[in-house]
């Protein structure tokens, strides 16, 4: 089966119709994966005992001729952030190095019940902080198009298993642009969802008002029906929406003309790339050209997002990573003396530099003293910001950007420089603070062949205009 | 400088991590260069400016918010395995790096 650029419906159609069956995609994918894996590092883990048994569920479904459910023999991949129920899961880190999760994240099972094969959990940036995955406690990640290059971060390894053709979809975290980042760098469609709009359960929390789970694909089509198979209410996250999920496939055949689309020059500011500040300006001419109407919107607080989102971000990670004490799970130091020793030295060797210096921020700024000055500060920013895309959002539909101010950079590029490494982020964590959902759609190449992104920002829970709009310029692109 | 050295020990302590001296020093340099980016904040006067701790402080159904049921918590009932069952015993422990079949065992707990 040939894997190149399969689609959802593609691959299960095929299946449907006995033209192939679901174990030999998942063995088509394993193939690729065990002969480009080692320079690309996109997987830390695969479960094959898990993956042949859906696949043999689905291949006898189709064989006795039984309606095959959305995703049916659809290889997915798994970001290591989502608990998976036998399999390890590490979050990146040392510290859950031999993790094995006694449940399923939620998203997992959705994906699962409608037929989808988990072929492996996939390389990331420790806990999810980082721009460029080369903060994996495993090994960094190389960009399919550019070897010498990152994928992006944090979902760097799911972007790469989808560009490289190694799973058909993926699942990533979004907390800053998590997704959008990784989709951009590595020439795949990637959508965070509203905040909300899909369950936490089972994601190993990094900053619980700010993470999402959702979707890496080839196609907008694909994200559309990733989405409509995770989204909606789940008891096991309370902060999960009781909204109606719509039928998001529908939706995109719903015309464009008309709609109302704002560009905000503070995302086109000091910062941004030539080649890539002129491929979304083309982008944009082309939604004009289908009839979208091109809007100036004044976002005025855009400049004060990131240091905004590094103050909330690593105080909600410092308290949610006090949970790893080599107590009850994670990596305990050996030859401890007292309890309180067996805490320092295993946080000591098990988390890496960065997430060292996101829980210093965190606890900083939450400290005794400062907690006015530097949370409280960014609490109140994060309204300002809020108010921005409500304003805008009175004149406009969606909002269009780039997603990062540059395609893929080098590896060891910004490693050294934690605050450039965070600057990556500046036109995509507002929407993280935010809460509204964000699309990132391949919008052409640099010179050197590097992919660039266009971001579509929408209104809260209002992810069919974002895929709509996306979808119309991926099929005039 | 902003952060101190005595702010490094003192913060690595709140965050139960000992640190090396050359993380310490590393530390140092990288919180104050952080902090003084994220200083222009204070150009913003947020005197009268509600905090949003997170999306539903702006939008959940309170009257005093914007009144949108979309971003109103999950209730369930107060009960015993109300969801799911718990963990069993042999589960719970399964990946404690020390166990004794009962309880997770830990160094003796000695004062600092």
């Amino acid at each position: 089966m040939y894997m190149s650029s399969l689609t959802i419906d593609a691959a299960r159609s095929a299946v449907q119709e006995c033209k192939t069956t679901a174990l030999a995609l998942v063995e088509a994918c394993y193939a690729r994966i065990q002969k480009d894996d080692e320079q690309i590092g996109a997987f830390l883990t695969l479960c094959k005992e898990r993956a042949l048994e859906q696949a043999d569920r689905i291949d006898r479904m189709a064989a006795e001729g039984k309606p095959l459910p959305p995703l049916s023999g659809v290889p997915v991949a798994i970001k290591d952030v989502m608990s998976t129920r036998g399999v390890r899961t590490t979050a990146g880190s040392k510290i859950l190095g031999n993790y094995i999760p006694p449940y399923d994240c939620t998203a997992v099972v959705r994906m699962e019940a409608a037929g989808a094969v988990v072929l492996g959990k996939t390389n990331c940036d420790e806990f999810a902080m980082g721009s460029s995955n080369e903060n994996s406690a495993f090994r960094p990640v190389r960009n399919p198009r550019d070897l010498t290059r990152v994928p992006g971060g944090s979902s760097g390894g799911s972007a790469a298993a989808v560009a490289a053709d190694m799973a058909v979809v993926a699942l990533g975290s979004d907390t800053g642009g998590s997704i959008r980042q990784p989709a951009s760098f590595c020439g795949v469609v990637g959508l965070m969802p509203t905040y909300g709009r899909v369950s936490r359960y089972g994601l190993i929390a990094f900053a619980s008002s700010l993470d999402h789970i959702g979707p890496l694909t080839t196609t907008v089509k694909d994200a559309a029906i990733v989405l409509g198979t995770i989204a909606g209410r789940d008891p096991m996250d309370s902060t999960s929406a009781d909204v109606p999920v719509p039928d998001y496939v529908a939706e995109l055949e719903k015309p464009v003309r008309g709609l109302k689309l704002g560009v905000a020059k503070e995302y086109f500011g000091d910062g941004l790339d030539d080649e890539v500040r002129h491929a979304v300006e083309s982008a944009i001419d082309k939604l004009k050209s289908l009839g979208c109407e091109i809007v100036p919107v004044s976002l005025p607080h855009t400049p004060y997002a990131v240091p905004t989102y590094y103050l909330i971000a690593t105080a909600e990670a410092s308290s949610n990573l006090a949970r790893y004490d080599g107590v009850r799970y994670s990596y305990r130091a050996p030859g401890v003396k007292s309890l309180s020793e067996m805490y320092r030295r295993s946080r000591d060797e098990g988390f890496g530099a960065e997430v060292k210096r996101r829980i210093m921020l965190g606890t900083y700024a939450l400290s005794a003293g400062y907690y006015d000055a530097y949370y409280l500060k960014a609490q109140k920013v994060r309204t300002l910001l809020t108010r921005d895309f409500e304003e805008a959002y009175r004149k406009v539909d969606a909002i269009v950007t780039p997603t990062s101010p540059t395609a893929a950079f080098r590896l060891g590029e910004k490693s050294d420089d934690p605050l450039a490494m965070y600057l990556a982020d500046i036109y995509t964590v507002t929407a993280d603070l935010v809460g509204i959902p964000g699309i990132s759609v391949p919008c052409g190449e640099t010179r050197e062949k590097l992919p660039i992104g266009l971001q579509i920002l929408g209104k809260h829970f209002d992810e069919a205009t974002v895929l709509r709009v996306a979808h119309a310029y991926e099929q005039a692109a | 400088m902003k952060v101190t050295e005595k702010d490094v020990a003192y913060v690595a302590d709140l965050a139960n991590m000992e640190l090396s001296a050359s993380e310490r020093a590393g530390m140092l340099r990288d919180l104050n260069s952080i902090l003084g980016y994220i200083e222009r904040l204070n150009e913003l006067d947020t005197s009268n400016v509600e905090p949003m701790a997170q999306v539903s402080d702006r939008y959940g159904v309170d009257e005093s918010k914007q009144g949108s049921e979309r971003f109103a918590y999950t209730y369930r009932d107060d009960v015993v395995e109300g969801l799911r069952k718990s963990l069993s015993q042999e589960v719970a422990l399964e990946n404690a790096p020390d166990a004794d079949g009962t309880f997770f065992r830990v160094p003796k707990v000695i004062e600092r």
